[in-house]
């Protein structure tokens, strides 16, 4: 899989959501799931997935699914 | 003194910040609270609809001061389980945030304040109020269920005594809201700090957003609580790096926090001169029980601590007998003036006395150590914790059932596990759960089991579940 896969995976997997939904529009709190407890797991995965440990700036700035991929460009993931 | 008749005396002193950095007086805020109190036809019962907001806190206030009856709920209680209380408790106002005002039926608008407002509903009975009945509260994690537990003038002010007591708490102190005040240990947290007259920094925002932490650090906040997955998230959240030279009081509650948890944070605040509590209570003990003196936080890290001040503990064998070992595993039951009344089932239960007479039996198992400290071993009944809610399992077996499932539950604390004879929908049953309760899928672990274990009686053998 590519990086944009795995971090699609990643989302769907986690919040429980089709492909279709992940967007720009897709942000904290745009659905029951992404609350803070569904964040926390999220970012696990993200760390775990990618080999990576995110600054808390970073995670607490990563509020949506386009943002996500701009902070994990700063660990050297492209997408 | 207690922390809503008797607070006028703060005058001038900041009672609350709000996330906008706005400080309201003790003295705003309790003319305030006397102005919708005023719109209240006498003793009654009201549902006040929870934020972690001024509005929220007047609304509080002043219904403990005009001696109405606030049952306390959470903003996310979706409106099914709410219309469904409704129903079954028939109060005469609801205090709510307009946009969900919206919503309600067959309310009439009596009184707004900020974003809130008064609605009287149609229902046009007459039920009986205890005279010693001050606050009703939903048992934490709402399953649905109607049941509430009834806390008299005498349970909630002898609580925040205690709480301001062992806590130490002054007027120096500045808490910051990290739980949700429908939840009784954020309940607890405004109502202690309220009685010692110390600003009150509420907010909405979680630990994961920036301005949580802007408002903490503009503020100088000084304390603030967190239940096990706080904690887990404060770690997560390199916590151990951050630099907030403001705090100084960390408190832990609602569930058990892991023994390594529990002494990393004990050594981290040692450290950084952070006094950190762990306690233990419950709803029905409005709700605090015990707590660990934090100069033993490291020595003792695991304990729950010893009785708050007031408060007696002891151990019971399976006939109830007091067991006097120490290292031997027995329930725990506790005596003080914060053990509730009772329960309530339904507005008729409304007229009830003290039922329990100050003690509880909490559920719990536990043990005692040669130096009289406390520790929870296991639970004697069928409820876990996720993310610090109470969950009822055989509620959530109910809930499925009604939708069609055969199913049983079980797992541990945070890890909710449905066994379920169906082979699909597993992510829908996990979904659905989710929405019935307000609380994160990522809790819950649906796995197939052919047949559901049962005893001859048809009841289900839990431990047979795996």
């Amino acid at each position: 899989m590519t990086n944009k896969e795995e971090y699609d995976q990643i989302f769907i997997d986690c919040f429980s959501v089709e492909k279709s939904q992940l967007n720009a529009e897709f942000v904290y709190r745009c659905i029951h799931e992404w609350d803070s407890v569904g964040h926390m797991g999220m970012i696990a995965a993200i760390e775990e997935k990618f080999d990576i440990m995110m600054e808390t700036d970073d995670i607490i700035d990563f509020d949506s699914y386009t943002k996500g991929m701009v902070i994990l460009a700063k660990y050297g993931i492209a997408f | 003194m207690d922390f809503f008749d008797d607070i006028d005396v703060y005058g001038d002193l900041t009672a609350v910040i709000t996330e906008d950095s706005e400080h309201i007086s003790y003295k705003a805020l309790l003319l305030a609270a006397d102005a919708l109190k005023k719109q209240l036809e006498g003793r009654c019962l009201v549902f006040s609809v929870c934020e972690n907001s001024l509005e929220s806190v007047i609304g509080y206030i002043g219904f403990l001061r005009a001696k109405a009856v606030p049952v306390l709920i959470s903003d996310n209680t979706n409106l099914e389980l709410f219309n469904g209380l409704l129903e079954t408790y028939r109060p005469k106002y609801i205090w709510l945030p307009q946009y969900k005002a919206e919503m309600m039926e067959n309310c009439s608008l009596v009184y707004r304040h900020g974003n809130y407002v008064l609605l009287k509903t149609s229902y046009d009975i007459d039920y009986l109020l205890h005279d010693d009945l001050a606050l009703l509260l939903t048992t934490s994690g709402s399953t649905g269920s109607p049941k509430l537990v009834r806390l008299s003038y005498k349970n909630i002010t002898s609580n925040a005594d205690s709480i301001a007591e062992y806590l130490g708490i002054t007027q120096a102190d500045r808490p910051i809201t990290t739980l949700p005040m429908s939840y009784t240990y954020g309940l607890s947290m405004i109502n202690s700090h309220f009685l010692r007259g110390c600003p009150i920094i509420l907010t909405n925002k979680t630990l994961m957003s920036k301005v949580f932490w802007e408002l903490l650090k503009a503020n100088n906040a000084t304390t603030f609580g967190g239940v096990p997955y706080t904690y887990e998230m404060l770690k997560k959240l390199r916590f151990f790096r951050m630099e907030l030279p403001s705090l100084k009081v960390l408190t832990q509650a609602g569930g058990k926090l892991s023994r390594t948890l529990s002494e990393e944070f004990a050594i981290f605040c040692q450290q950084k001169g952070i006094r950190f509590f762990v306690m233990y209570g419950q709803a029905e003990a409005s709700p605090r029980m015990s707590y660990l003196p934090c100069e033993y936080a490291i020595e003792k890290a695991g304990s729950i601590g010893i009785a708050i001040p007031g408060g007696t503990f002891w151990l019971e064998d399976d006939i109830g007998h007091v067991i006097k070992n120490n290292d031997t595993v027995g329930e725990l039951v506790y005596k003080g003036e914060n053990v509730c009344m009772g329960y309530a089932l339904n507005y008729a239960d409304l007229c009830k006395g003290d039922e329990n007479e100050g003690i509880l039996k909490t559920g719990d198992m536990a043990k005692r150590d040669d130096d009289g400290f406390y520790y929870i071993v296991g639970r004697k009944k069928r409820f876990l914790k996720l993310f610090g809610n109470r969950v009822n399992l055989d509620e959530v077996e109910q809930l499925l059932k009604y939708a069609g499932y055969d199913c049983a539950c079980a797992g541990e604390d945070d890890n909710l596990k449905i066994f379920v004879t169906s082979k699909e929908n597993h992510e829908k049953i996990k979904c659905y759960i989710s929405e019935q309760i307000s609380i994160n899928h990522a809790g819950f672990t649906i796995r197939y089991i052919e047949t559901i274990p049962r005893s001859e009686s048809g009841k289900a053998l839990y431990y047979a579940l795996k």
